[in-house]
């Protein structure tokens, strides 16, 4: 087999993580639980260089084209490797300090890389069905990885039967899109696609519908949002911070390369389903944020909103929409990242800080903390000239270009209503009187602070500097896509 | 002709069944359900020609899956009569979005029936008959399908980690086997003489 070390040359990324993984883990085994630091960096050593390895791979397509490498799934790729080691570097600390530190948790992220890489490279509905079971069940694992955390077994335990649930659906759908189509490749699938448009059998849509339900629940977009508020609540909080980041980097652009790749051609009858669930997710994420009294649950509401307005940029089908949408994913994850790493860095007397109302007067104990939090709560509310509302500024221009005015208006009108809940954050900390005079925080663990205060840097001042070089790259990710 | 009883009568079991290892009251009953709905779907496979796919049904799913769930099934002490409560209170919604899922599936088959086919669509890849199912499977599972067969290598891999992750606890004050002390423990070791006046007899607490 001639092609075999081509396409290994193509994959190289995904086959040294997943070789890397297993080295990992067998230097795990044999040294017991006090590798677990060791593991920790090498793994961020693995993710680091995987993702130059991705950068530097040739592009093509391999095993039959089940396997594509191509700039959108380069830059999908860069985006996971590094948003999964920062999740590495903010789990060590933390479940060090919570004394429930294992190996396997470095382990089980470069893993769950590898299968969100499958995702964003998968030219095939076998390698998207593949790719998706593989991050996910890791994904359940570090649910429950505080296993004798009552909630976060819960965490992990709805996470799983309701995952479960939504690839039934998407296999149902991916089935009947084999049986009318014939073929599982994209390419083919596109063919038939084109002969639906021209008036053919509509049975194909119909197992569209399915699949990108089975998807929007992996992106949690309302109607399929239910987990997201309790697993982000109970599951520990580094895994939330990659549960919030990485995977959906990777289901977005999963979702953009099949709705465009496959059924470009009948763009007209996917974007409506797609701005149904816009839709619902505007609402479900701006009202149901107003009611939460726990951080976590209030991020939970606030990526149900943000979704929405990614997918925004796919219900587009432009190029333009497309890198919107990467533009948009980018600049939020990072804002993310920050929060978590706030979230991580605020403990009381050991206790990590949860409720909103906890906050009240923290400029009198940390007021660097305060000032981070104030910038990224401005920026994911879209307040210019933060990064947020350049990530919304493309995603909404994009959609009104491409006719769709309408929903990126009520877009806006749900960023209004968000906007309150951010606004809220801010007054608590800095013109509230602290709960308890005395209170003070405890010191803040070293790479959750620098990682916050990165994340505020670069949603203001440096994301103007940023923009200029983000922008070409998501514009090459981006070029190819179409449809209509 | 008989082929098409043999296929109406395994559809009909395979549904049948399906339907009550839903509805059963009984969990224990289910899982034997579910049995002859694997066993019924392994005939159909065998009616498709595809005899290999159908043995692979009876010894995974029925041997060792069903066979599992029915062991889990019979150890939970769970009352199931009290969880299935709430039935009658959502049956009218379950009803209704049942009744509109089915419409919405007869009203594409009939879409189907009266369209055809996608033109375009390209037919499926048949296996040159003179190849047994097993050689075709075992001719692209290692060329053509390599990627996803070792993908799902490392799923595997991954559920394992986990299964082990969420379960293993080293608990302290554990016992366990040390073959090399067994091994080298002789008559020395083991035995001790001690040397008994007569007619005095030992307490227990001279043995120690």
């Amino acid at each position: 087999m001639p092609d075999l070390s081509s396409a290994l040359n193509l994959a190289a990324s995904e086959v040294t993580l997943a070789v890397g993984a297993m080295v990992l883990l067998l230097l795990g085994a044999f040294m017991g639980e006090k590798s677990t630091r060791l593991i920790s960096i090498l793994s961020v050593a693995l993710l680091v260089g995987a993702s130059a390895l991705a950068i530097n791979a040739p592009l093509g397509q391999a095993f039959n084209g089940a396997f594509v490498a191509d700039p959108l799934a380069v830059y999908g790729k860069v985006a996971i490797y590094l948003l999964s080691a920062v999740a590495v570097v903010l789990g060590d600390g933390w479940m060090a300090r919570t004394r429930i530190a294992r190996f396997e948790y470095p382990v089980l992220i470069v893993l769950a890389s590898v299968g969100m890489a499958m995702m964003v490279s998968s030219g095939d509905l076998i390698s998207l069905y593949v790719g998706i079971e593989l991050h996910s069940l890791a994904l359940y694992v570090l649910a429950a990885f505080h296993r004798d955390d009552l909630r976060a077994s819960e965490a992990g335990l709805k996470y799983f039967v309701l995952g479960a649930l939504s690839s039934g659906l998407l296999l149902y759908g991916a089935s009947l899109i084999y049986g009318f189509s014939g073929s599982m490749r994209f390419e083919d699938i596109a063919l038939s696609a084109r002969s639906v448009a021209d008036g053919g059998s509509a049975g194909l849509i119909f197992g569209l519908v399915f699949l990108i339900c089975g998807l929007a629940f992996k992106v949690s977009a309302a109607p399929f949002h239910m987990w997201t508020p309790d697993v982000y609540e109970g599951a520990p909080t580094p895994v939330v911070a990659l549960f919030a980041t990485a995977p959906k980097m990777a289901a977005m652009v999963l979702v953009a390369r099949v709705l465009s790749e496959g059924f470009g051609a009948i763009h007209d009858q996917w974007a409506q389903v797609l701005v149904l669930i816009c839709l619902a997710s505007f609402v479900v994420g701006a009202i149901g944020g107003l009611a939460q009294r726990d951080l976590q649950r209030l991020l939970a509401y606030s990526s149900i909103a943000n979704i929405g307005y990614a997918l925004l940029g796919i219900v587009a089908g432009t190029e333009a929409g497309l890198q919107a949408m990467l533009m948009f994913m980018t600049l939020y994850v990072i804002d993310q990242i920050g929060f978590f790493a706030v979230l991580l860095s605020l403990s009381r007397g050991g206790k990590p800080i949860r409720r909103i109302a906890d906050l009240a007067g923290l400029k009198k104990t940390r007021p660097l903390t305060t000032v981070v939090l104030t910038i990224l709560s401005l920026s994911v509310l879209g307040m210019p000239p933060f990064s947020g509302f350049w990530g919304k500024y493309y995603v909404f221009g994009a959609a009104a270009d491409a006719g769709y005015w309408m929903v990126a208006a009520a877009g806006l009108v749900a960023s209004v209503v968000a906007a309150f809940y951010y606004l809220r954050i801010i007054k608590l900390m800095w013109f509230d009187p602290p709960l308890d005079e005395l209170a003070t925080t405890d010191a803040q663990p070293i790479e959750a602070r620098t990682l916050a205060l990165a994340s505020a840097a670069f949603a203001f001042p440096v994301v103007i500097i940023g923009l200029t070089w983000l922008e070409p790259l998501t514009v090459i990710a981006a070029s190819g896509f179409g449809a209509g | 002709m008989i082929a098409s009883i043999a296929f109406y009568l395994m559809a009909t079991a395979t549904v049948v069944s399906a339907l009550l290892v839903v509805t059963a009251r009984n969990p224990v009953h289910s899982v034997l359900w579910l049995i002859l709905a694997f066993f019924s779907a392994a005939g159909l496979f065998v009616l498709m020609g595809a005899e290999f796919l159908a043995m692979l049904l009876v010894v995974v799913y029925v041997g060792a899956v069903a066979v599992l769930f029915l062991f889990v099934v019979m150890m939970l002490d769970v009352d199931f009569v009290r969880l299935r409560e709430g039935y009658a209170r959502y049956l009218p919604l379950a009803a209704i979005v049942a009744g509109v899922l089915l419409a919405e599936m007869i009203m594409i088959t009939l879409a189907v029936v009266q369209g055809g086919v996608a033109a375009d669509a390209t037919t499926p890849a048949v296996a040159t008959p003179d190849l047994t199912n097993i050689e075709a499977i075992g001719r692209v599972l290692y060329t053509d399908y390599v990627y996803f067969f070792q993908a799902a290598g490392i799923v595997l891999l991954v559920a394992m980690i986990g299964a082990i992750t969420l379960t293993l606890r080293h608990k302290p004050g554990i016992k366990r086997q040390k073959v090399a002390d067994q091994v080298g423990r002789d008559a020395g070791k083991a035995m001790e003489v001690k040397s008994i006046p007569t007619g005095q007899g030992v307490s227990s607490e001279e043995l120690s």
